[in-house]
Order: structure tokens, then sequence, then C-alpha cells
């Protein structure tokens, strides 16, 4: 199936169709579209796809994982693409809709909370809001480590469930 | 009556400009690839587990970043090398990280310290950098300071946690802020490759940048019930951005670079 006979609008739904499917290797119940990550589709007169993404992370290692995955899905659906990195806008939590924000907690990770708006340069010891335990709901929690298994996510506490959990971090 | 033929003057051919977006990308990328590399080494060797993850995923950003620049600095400079050529293929001498990023990393105080020191630094100079008139260096920066801003809170919340803490705690992180502090003259000792990007629009003037970096540096040490030492004299004569380096940076390059020059292009 290739892209040619197609009207623009229609491939391009397609495209974003494979793109749905691929997940993200580190947060295996979300998309790359979900998380923000493919910031926009071109498809040429000659039918080629250019994927354009952009990293959660300057140094997160999963970006050239996910270049592969787009790639060979994109190649398995027969489609000739290529993709391109773009780092402005600077990626952002923001882009994580509602929905995909339940797959998170469904996963046992806390969706992002607000981001926090910075007030100034640095800000020691700011009190964030709680976090809430993505198993039994409370707000009794604490943050551990804003670094975690992942540059994404921070490391928390929940002291009325006595569980350890990973937190999505707003950025 | 004739007389010889002059002798045609010899004028040296004119000096290439340097290339100072090339020079200026340059520090930026170095120093986050050097500090990089010595946050790296604690990678296994951390005090608690969470510090271990903690220091080793700054040395992500900080990599990731130092890829971010030195790819703008191998395009600027025009010559077909990339960031890893940059990174691997060059001699101490040709690398332009401040001095304070390349010294051993101590122990956990002192990598604190001087974490502190740069995360400072970084906070102020990338948001001065996400205004550039460059817009790619303008988006590069715009992304580290997210990061950046994460990583000062690391950092400045252990200053607080050791200086506030034990007589040992206490007395090892004032040695080492006491020991860094000649390092950060440097920092803001802008010379005329910097000026010629802060006149471009496309770089920060840094010396204007010292008087916040030195207030945000001294509550939080203060905080900490520590003290600065009262004055830094700057380093004498030709500093890191201009390839004069500590003896550690060789050092430390022999180890960084050592594979991908054993084996060059090899991929895996």
């Amino acid at each position: 199936m290739v892209a040619g006979g197609l009207t623009g609008r229609a491939t391009r739904d397609a495209v974003l169709a494979v793109l749905d499917a691929v997940m993200d290797p580190e947060v295996p119940v979300l998309s790359v579209r979900e998380l923000g990550i493919v910031r926009d589709v071109g498809i040429d007169d000659a039918g080629a796809v250019t994927v354009t993404v952009t990293p959660t992370y300057s140094g997160c290692p999963a970006i050239q994982v996910i270049e592969q995955d787009i790639l060979s899905a994109l190649g398995q659906a027969g489609y000739r693409a290529s993709v391109v990195t773009t780092y402005a806008p600077a990626w952002t939590t923001d882009w994580i809709e509602p929905a995909a924000r339940a797959k998170l907690k469904a996963y046992g990770i806390a969706p992002p909370g607000v981001r926090e708006d910075d007030g100034g340069l640095v800000q020691l010891m700011r009190r964030r809001a709680a976090v809430q335990c993505p198993y039994c709901d409370s707000y009794e929690t604490e943050i551990r480590s804003e670094f975690g298994s992942t540059a994404c996510k921070s490391v928390c506490w929940c002291r009325a469930c006595r569980q350890p959990f990973e937190e999505f971090k707003a950025i | 009556m004739t007389s010889a033929p002059a002798t045609p003057a010899i004028t040296p051919a004119p000096k290439p400009a340097p290339n100072a977006r090339f020079e200026f990308l340059l520090r930026l990328g170095d120093d986050r690839l050097v500090l990089g590399h010595r946050l790296a080494e604690w990678c296994g060797h951390g005090p608690i587990l969470e510090e271990d993850i903690a220091l080793s995923n700054v040395a992500l950003d900080l990599l990731g970043q130092a890829t971010m620049f030195l790819r703008l600095a191998g395009q600027a400079e025009g010559q077909g090398r990339d960031e890893d050529a940059l990174a691997f293929f060059r001699e101490a001498l040709d690398f332009r990280n401040c001095q304070l990023a390349e010294l051993p990393k101590g122990d956990f105080a002192f990598t604190i310290a001087r974490q502190f020191l740069f995360d400072v630094y970084a906070v102020v100079t990338l948001d001065a950098l996400s205004r550039s008139r460059d817009a790619e260096v303008a988006a590069v920066a715009a992304k580290s300071l997210k990061e950046a801003k994460y990583h000062v809170r690391h950092s400045g919340e252990w200053v607080l946690k050791l200086g506030d803490g034990t007589a040992d705690s206490h007395a090892r992180i004032q040695r080492a802020f006491d020991a860094l502090w000649r390092y950060t003259p440097e920092l803001f000792a802008a010379d005329a490759i910097d000026a010629a990007m802060r006149d471009a629009g496309v770089g920060p003037d840094l010396p204007a940048l010292r008087e916040s970096w030195t207030a945000l540096v001294r509550d939080v040490v203060h905080r900490a019930t520590l003290t600065l030492p009262h004055d830094a004299p700057p380093i004498a004569g030709r500093n890191g951005r201009t390839g004069a380096h500590t003896e550690h940076l060789g050092h430390m390059l022999a180890e960084m670079q050592i594979v991908a020059r054993s084996h060059p292009g090899a991929t895996w």
C-alpha cells in the first residue's frame, strides 16, 4: 500500500494510525503520539513520509530506539519514511492528553501534575503539590528522589499503602 | 639608470578570523561533555542508590545537551565534524570547557559543591541563551534550561543537607567550596569570542550575569551555614576557554576516548 493514489489527508491519517501503534519503549502503555514525541508528519508528492520527532529529555537514550521503531513500523506498512528531530518548542508533559494520563495511572505511574510557574530562576525547597498514589489514590505520599529509573520519572513513596511508585515528572 | 626592482613586501597572509560561533558552541558543549563524564564516574559508586541514579540521570542530561551543542558546533565549523568527532577525536588543548568541570570528582561533598556552582551557572546562562537571536541556540538552551532547573534543585538541596548536617558533612562541603571558589571567575571572564557573540545577540553578557549567579549561590550557601571565601582571583593567563587546562583533563579524556580511538567508526 503506497501513498500515491490516496488523497493527502487520508494518507496522513493512515500514517498517524501506524504511529498510534508504535509504543514508547520505556513506557509501553503510551504510543509515541500520546507522549507528544511525534510533532509532525509530512508527505511529499512522491509519497515519501517525513516524521518529525522531539526528544523528551536531551539525553534520553530511548530516542534512537523510538526512531528505529517508527521507521520499521512505517516500512512494514509500505511507506518510504525518514525521521527528523526538532528541539523547538521543547517537549512538555502538557502535551500528554487526559486519556493518556489515565493509561499511565492504570499502569502504576502517577501522571504528570500541573507544570509549576517558575516564579524565579532557581526555586529550592519548593513545596510541591502532593502526588496522588496511582494504586490507592492517597495523597499521603512523599517524593524520594526526582530522578528515577528513566529521566522522565521521579521515585515516590505512599505512606498510606506503603508502596513505592513512580511519577511522570511535569516539565 | 634604473634601480633594482623593489623587493616585494612580504605581507603575511591575514589570519582567518576565528570562527566565533564555533568556539562559542564548543564552550557550551565541552562544559557539559566533561562535567557529564565526571558525574558518570559515580555510576555504581553513589553513596546511596537514589543518588547513584540521580547523578547518572544528571550526567545523561548533560551528555544529551553536549550532543546538541557540539552538533551545532560541528555545523558552524563546516569541516564535516559531527558531535562524536568533536567529543572523541580532539586533544585536551582543543577542549574549551571551564576548568571547574574537569576537576576530579573528589568525595560526594566535592561533587555536590562543584555541581551546585555549575548548575546555577547553567540556569542563569541558559535562561539568557533561551532568548538568543540565534534560533538554533535558543531552542537548545530552552530545552536544556528545563533540565537544569531540576539539576539545581537536586544539588542545592544537597548543599543544604550537607552544610547543615553533621560536623563531618559540614567540614567536607566547606572544604569543597573553599577549594572550588578560585575556579569560578573563569565562568564569567568574557573574551573577544564572548564579546562578538554578545554583540551579535547570540550569546549572553557573561560579566553581567555574575551578580545574579553570586546572589543565588550565596543565598543557598549561607542557608546551609557555610561561608564562601572573600575573593577569588581569576586564574592568571589563559584559561579553559582558550585551551589551557589542568593536568586532570588529559587523564580524563584518555579514559573517555580510548574505545572510540581504538575502534574508529565502530558500530554496535
